[in-house]
């Protein structure tokens, strides 16, 4: 039963034992480590659609690999799937194997996304007006347009039931997938979860952020004093989370721990922040008390830092009220300098982007920025830097006023 | 604090029927098909067919509000549900007297305008609207509703087939139980358009489309329907078919009830229904197919049902309903409702 649920008596803590990432710097964990170790930038033009006429003509686009991972999925499956979902496999397929689970029921997936399959919706508007009278391949392009397909060929490419939530709070889908997959754990209504979020570019979403100037038409300098915009992406990012007696008891590798998770709304505007972070100060309020932490312990942020001059002052706002004293001690940085915006993806990427400087001990640059914003009361990391500590923060803002945000603690 | 009972403390509804429970209701009553209304799709001599959402007479107040006049239907609808649903509470939410969560479900969302705006990108892009985008991501409604009530409780949108509003309730009752917020809405809301309606049609020719929204308002304030069960989501999968996934959902949900009500997901369309009647075949009790009045409404859809099976308790004329959502191509689900009316 979903309700009401079996709860248990003691709250487990929540370890990750896989993680699997794709961005424009590559696929999997080595390739994304290298290039964020090194500062590297991962944009070019823009080439699944016609952007000619655009404002804006790049993007962090993605390579994707032309050969799927060996899984249980059939071959006209494979083959159905679009870039979002091929990327979704293949970020699912490491942290999987990783992880050394087994097919079996009974795993909750909770996913993120904003437009899953966009490009086939626009194939299928594109034929549906065209060639009215011939459905050919249209109810391929519907039935795989829909996120729950793609989310459901992953339960059939490794072999486990669900259930399945997908949840599109805009561009913090992929952080509150993840908080959603630790509050299931954490409720006792799973022992494990696969989490996680993907979205690829598409015409559609492209030029949306273009119509509303959004894009920028230079080069997205997150918490740069001179920005003028973000920078799309595209990608995925899937984590296996379960219990720490699971972990311990299959000895698996624990990769970090999540600690906290907060989650708030920003009513003020459809697609602006509050001026003064209200709610981006809610949402890192809500996960450092879940955590039990203060500001002073957490040794990195990994800000929303979209690039756009109103996000980045709300956040930069927002660290600063909920630091106070103690944000000159705490670095921040904005990875999406490097690979861009992926909107649904974003927040499990940059999960996973937390991971790699917990694990790897080092924190991951804004590659691009110039001349900081003097709003940022915080050190923004600029180089890529050496570093070992224990809590890393990462934030997620989207469309709607969804605000969410997660804590990570390091494994020794 | 640990809560042992969920209570429905409001249901709202606009349909093809109209805007409100009332006229739903009385649409129900009269067991018979809601007229059709034609939809001239580009290319095609013959209009499709589908139920569409009336006007609303008189237009509701919170349309002339700035953030929901220029609205998609799909957010208007949703609106109007989730404020008949939380009726009175509405005003503790905006004194800040209760922490309100939303979970706002969809299956094909903002179709009206996603077409629109990506007709306009293909057109000329430069000339795209900048206010048409934003209403077109799947979380829109749910960020209009949540400023007009002034909640900054958390908030979920959820994608998926209609069983996807069951499990917003079972999420819910999850945030309830857990304190996570005091009261929660439940929406499910979809619209229509040709592209929507024509995608349908390559499927079931003769499905009959329609849009609307439906609203649950949970609590832990006793009312006389408490929800009982939400049952586990029984995925269509390589390795379980529609077939048995209703039947699983179905053996979730025993009868304990002798004047029992099962709302079910049937809508007269019998390859689509198969699944579902066999799971169900042994039912005894009554039965209502809310989709053969209203129609195909999706998330919609699967909220009425739900509405429905409440206010059969409300109305006393059940003391038990049972919900069975056979979804679209995602899940097999069901709830269970029940009164405590002593």
């Amino acid at each position: 039963m979903l309700f009401p649920s079996v709860k248990q008596s003691a709250i487990p803590r929540v370890v990750i034992t896989g993680a699997g990432i794709i961005t424009a710097l590559g696929l999997g964990w080595k390739q994304n480590v290298e290039g964020f170790r090194v500062g590297q930038t991962a944009f070019r033009p823009v080439t699944p659609f016609d952007v000619s006429r655009q404002r804006v003509k790049t993007a962090a686009e993605i390579d994707v690999p032309a050969e799927l991972p060996r899984t249980f999925l059939k071959r006209k499956a494979e083959k159905r799937l679009e870039r979002a979902g091929k990327m979704l496999l293949h970020a699912a397929h490491e942290a999987w194997e990783q992880s050394g689970w087994k097919a079996s029921d009974n795993i909750p997936v909770v996913l993120g996304t904003t437009s899953g399959g966009m490009s086939l919706g626009e194939d299928f508007y594109r034929h549906a007006l065209q060639s009215p009278t011939s459905d050919f391949q249209q109810a391929s392009r519907v039935t795989y347009y829909q996120s729950q397909r793609q989310a459901m060929e992953l339960c059939n490419a490794f072999g486990f039931s669900g259930p399945l939530m997908l949840i599109a709070n805009a561009c913090a889908s992929g952080t509150n997938s993840i908080g959603h997959a630790y509050d299931l754990i954490r409720t006792g209504q799973a022992d494990r979860v696969l989490t996680g979020g993907f979205d690829a570019i598409s015409h559609l979403v492209f030029s949306g952020f273009d119509s509303l100037q959004a894009l920028s038409p230079t080069r997205c300098r997150p918490f740069d004093a001179h920005r003028d915009g973000l920078a799309l992406g595209e990608g995925a990012a899937v984590l296996t989370l379960e219990t720490l007696e699971e972990a311990q008891r299959r000895g698996a590798t624990i990769l970090a721990e999540i600690v906290g998770y907060g989650a708030c709304t920003d009513s003020h505007h459809l697609t602006q922040p509050h001026p003064q972070g209200d709610a981006a100060l809610g949402s890192m309020n809500a996960a450092t008390e879940c955590a039990g932490l203060q500001p002073r312990q957490i040794g990195y942020i990994n800000a929303h830092g979209t690039g756009t001059p109103l996000n980045d002052a709300a956040e930069a706002g927002a660290i600063n009220r909920w630091a106070g004293e103690q944000a000159k001690n705490i670095p921040v940085s904005s990875t999406k300098a490097s690979i861009g915006h992926t909107l649904g993806a974003a927040g499990s990427i940059e999960v996973v982007i937390c991971l790699m400087a917990l694990r790897e001990n080092f924190l991951p640059p804004t590659a691009t920025l110039e001349t900081p914003d003097p709003l940022c009361q915080f050190p923004i990391v600029q180089k890529p830097t050496a570093a070992s500590f224990e809590y890393a923060l990462t934030n997620s803002f989207g469309f709607g006023g969804a605000n969410a945000t997660l804590i990570l603690r390091r494994w020794l | 604090m640990a809560v042992s009972s969920i209570y429905v403390n409001g249901i709202g509804a606009v349909s093809p029927a109209g805007w409100g429970v009332a006229p739903f209701r009385d649409a129900l009553a009269k067991k018979q098909a809601l007229p059709d209304q034609d939809l001239a799709r580009p290319g095609f001599a013959q209009p499709l067919r589908y139920r569409h959402v009336p006007e609303p007479q008189p237009r509701p107040a919170f349309l002339a509000t700035p953030r929901l006049r220029r609205t998609s239907p799909i957010s208007q609808y949703a609106t109007a549900a989730a404020l008949e649903a939380i009726g009175s509470d509405c005003e503790r939410v905006k004194a800040g007297e209760l922490r309100l969560g939303i979970v706002f479900t969809v299956m094909s969302g903002c179709v009206n305008y996603s077409r629109r705006f990506y007709d306009e990108t293909l057109c000329d892009p430069s000339t795209a609207s900048p206010l048409v985008f934003p209403e077109t991501v799947f979380n829109a409604p749910s960020s209009h509703i949540a400023s007009l009530l002034g909640t900054k409780a958390i908030n979920y949108t959820i994608v998926g087939d209609p069983g996807t509003f069951l499990q917003g309730l079972a999420l819910a009752a999850d945030w309830i139980t857990n304190d996570r917020v005091d009261t929660c809405l439940v929406i499910g809301a979809d619209e229509m358009d040709w592209l929507g309606t024509d995608a349908y049609r390559i499927f079931q020719p003769k499905i009959v489309l329609s849009d609307g929204a439906g609203a649950v308002y949970l609590g832990k304030k006793e009312s006389p329907v408490r929800m009982d069960a939400v049952t586990n989501s029984h995925l269509f999968l390589q390795t379980q078919n529609r077939h048995c996934a209703a039947l699983k959902m179905s053996l979730e949900l025993p009868t304990t009830a002798s004047d029992a009500l099962l709302c079910d997901s049937t809508q007269n369309l019998i390859k689509l229904d198969a699944a579902e009647n066999a799971a169900w075949q042994n039912w005894q009790g009554s039965r209502l197919s809310v989709k053969n009045v209203m129609g195909e409404g999706l998330m919609a859809a699967a909220a009425w049902q739900c509405v429905a099976a409440v206010d059969a308790l409300q109305t006393g004329q059940f003391s038990q309903t049972n919900v069975s959502v056979v979804g679209c191509n995602q899940q097999a689900i069901g709830a269970r409702f029940s009164s405590i009316v002593k």
